[in-house]
């Protein structure tokens, strides 16, 4: 699933292309057209064409219709939009639940990212064994689902070894998404700093400094700025992903929406808590996705 | 040691991968003496140059630098390029630093200077190449003229021995080439010791006291200006000189 949404992530190139063949197929369609002006009764491309969009839009309009007059509004009304719910749930909702995704967040992105620093460092080192760890770490937490993880953070190594029972949920949940996270990160990070051009380095260290001094003073400022948007959509993630949180067991303070919107299902029987967390997370996550949309829009003007 | 070059080449060779690039270069740069290379694309002049401060490394032979042999593994290369300048063809400066921290960033990071003195040192390099109303401005605000003339203050205020150019202008609107070999004449003037790639050959003319004619690795020709450019002696100088000539 979270596996999944990281690589859509990425994707939106292939949108690009399947408009471009769409416009070609268009084209060609024109091209044909015209080359048979005898043949008077058929639609033109164009009238064709918005043919088949007033039909898709009738369908479209029908189809609202259906589920309008099939759907059993009062019902749905009562179980997913209940304001006696909805006021029960206040003001939990916020100061803990909400809260906690907050800091689950927060803690892990943070942790992740110094994470994601080093093992990038790593993978781009000239000491052999450092990129081999750095490569094989990368690729195996970014190859298991984050709940394997989670678990294996919060009961396997606990389980296994004694001394392993890292504090609370919110350490061992933000430790585990931390290592997901970071190898994610890992992976943006470098891509940022490969972008950046190698004139620059070459600047640098004729002027004197070190590899390393290059890297954090002139290189890393650089390659920042470039991956600052596929670091707020990695944020994005994150702030899903604290849901999984749920698995390590939790107490009534330590919960984060998605468990705390169950909870509530269960006490009240009703499946309000589920919308209002899920209106919870957007207003989270959407204002971070348009930001990110802008700086991307942006990124591909000045370029 | 009088006799001592401030840069001495002997032999030099550098293979990438299989290619030999430069197949035993041989020659000095004296002490403010100003050495053009010329030659032909893919002759190995930016190799040369950039072998002399050790972003590329050598494959075998001696680079001495003030007598020093800069080959050697041990030698300490960070504190030797503060001592070489090296302007590049693309600026190459730093787009996230206003132009005064591109000027700063070296001297106070690697000479270890004070932030007051090092900006004192860049303001009096800006100007030098006209730019002191710069001083606050990022890079891409500036014209290429300026920002290669920006490059040139950055490299001076770490108070080189010697400057390295790879074809300063090359990257340059015609009507911007003057105003960068202005400031490089000036320097020249002051005494500075340089090494210049260039395909200018007014300025090579000009300034330099020394022209070295490079082709397919190996120095072919080399004397003062007047001979080199005016009466080459071998076909693969007086060929490449016409072709100039003409383009
Ligand atoms: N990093 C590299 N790896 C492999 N080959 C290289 C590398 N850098 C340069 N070369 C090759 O070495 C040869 C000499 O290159 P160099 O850049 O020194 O030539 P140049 O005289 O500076 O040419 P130009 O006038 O085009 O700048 C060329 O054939 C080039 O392709
Ligand atoms: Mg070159």
């Amino acid at each position: 699933m979270t596996t999944a949404e990281r690589a859509g992530a990425d994707d939106s190139a292939s949108a690009g292309a399947e408009s471009e063949a769409k416009a070609r197929s268009a084209a060609s369609d024109l091209a044909s057209g015209s080359q048979r002006p005898q043949r008077k009764k058929r639609l033109t491309p164009t009238q064709r064409e918005r043919a088949f969009q007033a039909a898709m839009y009738v369908l479209a309009a029908l189809a609202v219709l259906a589920v309008a007059l099939a759907a059993d509004w009062p019902t749905i009304q009562r179980n997913f939009f209940q304001v006696d719910v909805i006021r029960d749930m206040f003001p939990e909702l916020v100061i803990i639940a909400a809260k906690n995704t907050a800091i689950y967040t927060t803690l892990s992105f943070v942790l992740g990212f110094v994470l994601a620093l080093g093992l990038a460092l790593m993978r781009m080192s000239t000491v052999a064994p450092f990129r081999a760890f750095a490569m094989i770490y990368i690729e195996l937490f970014r190859g298991l689902p984050a709940l394997v993880t989670l678990i294996l953070i919060g009961f396997g190594l606990p389980i296994a070894f004694d001394g392993f029972r890292l504090g609370s949920t919110l350490v061992r949940g933000s430790v585990g998404l931390a290592i997901v996270a970071g190898a994610y990160m890992a992976e943006t990070i470098r891509a940022g700093v490969e972008a950046v051009p190698r004139g620059q380095t070459e600047a640098a260290r004729s002027l004197g400094m070190s590899r390393n001094r290059t890297m954090f003073t002139i290189v890393l400022p650089q390659a920042f700025r470039i991956i600052i948007p596929p670091l707020t959509n990695e944020l994005v993630l994150l702030i899903k992903d604290t849901s999984l949180f749920f698995v390590l067991g939790t107490t009534p303070e330590s919960k984060e929406l998605t468990k705390f919107a169950r909870d509530f299902m269960v006490s009240s029987r009703n499946a309000t808590p589920l919308t209002v967390v899920a209106i919870a997370y957007l207003v989270i996550t959407l204002p971070l996705t348009y930001v990110v949309r802008r700086m991307e829009r942006n990124a591909g003007k000045s370029r | 040691m009088d006799s001592q070059q401030a840069i001495e080449v002997k032999d030099l060779h550098k293979y990438f991968g299989d290619l030999e690039v430069l197949k035993g270069i041989d020659f000095q740069v004296g002490h403010g003496e100003v050495v053009c290379v010329i030659g032909p694309s893919g002759s190995g002049k930016s190799t040369l140059l950039r072998c002399i401060n050790r972003l590329e490394e050598s494959t075998s032979g001696t680079i001495l630098i003030e007598g020093e042999d800069i080959t050697d593994p041990d030698a300490d290369v960070d504190l030797l390029r503060t001592r070489i300048g090296m302007v590049f063809q693309q600026f190459n400066l730093f787009p996230h630093l206003t132009v005064l921290r591109n000027l700063t960033v070296g001297q106070t990071k690697v000479l270890k200077r004070s932030k007051a003195e090092a900006a004192e040192i860049a303001d009096e390099m800006l100007a030098r190449v006209g730019l002191s109303e710069k001083r606050e401005e990022y890079p891409i605000r500036l014209s290429g003229g300026q920002q290669q003339r920006v490059a040139i203050a950055r490299s001076l205020c770490m108070k080189p021995d010697m400057m390295l150019f790879d074809e300063p202008t090359s990257a340059l609107d015609p009507e911007l080439v003057g105003e960068v070999l202005e400031v490089m004449r000036s320097l020249a003037d002051e005494g500075m010791t340089m090494m210049v790639v260039t395909h200018e050959m007014g300025f090579a003319s000009e300034v330099a006291d020394r022209v070295v004619f490079m082709d397919e690795g190996v120095v072919v020709e080399e004397g003062p200006p007047a001979e080199v450019l005016k009466d080459p002696q071998t076909e693969r100088a007086q060929q490449f000189l016409k072709m100039i000539d003409h383009a």
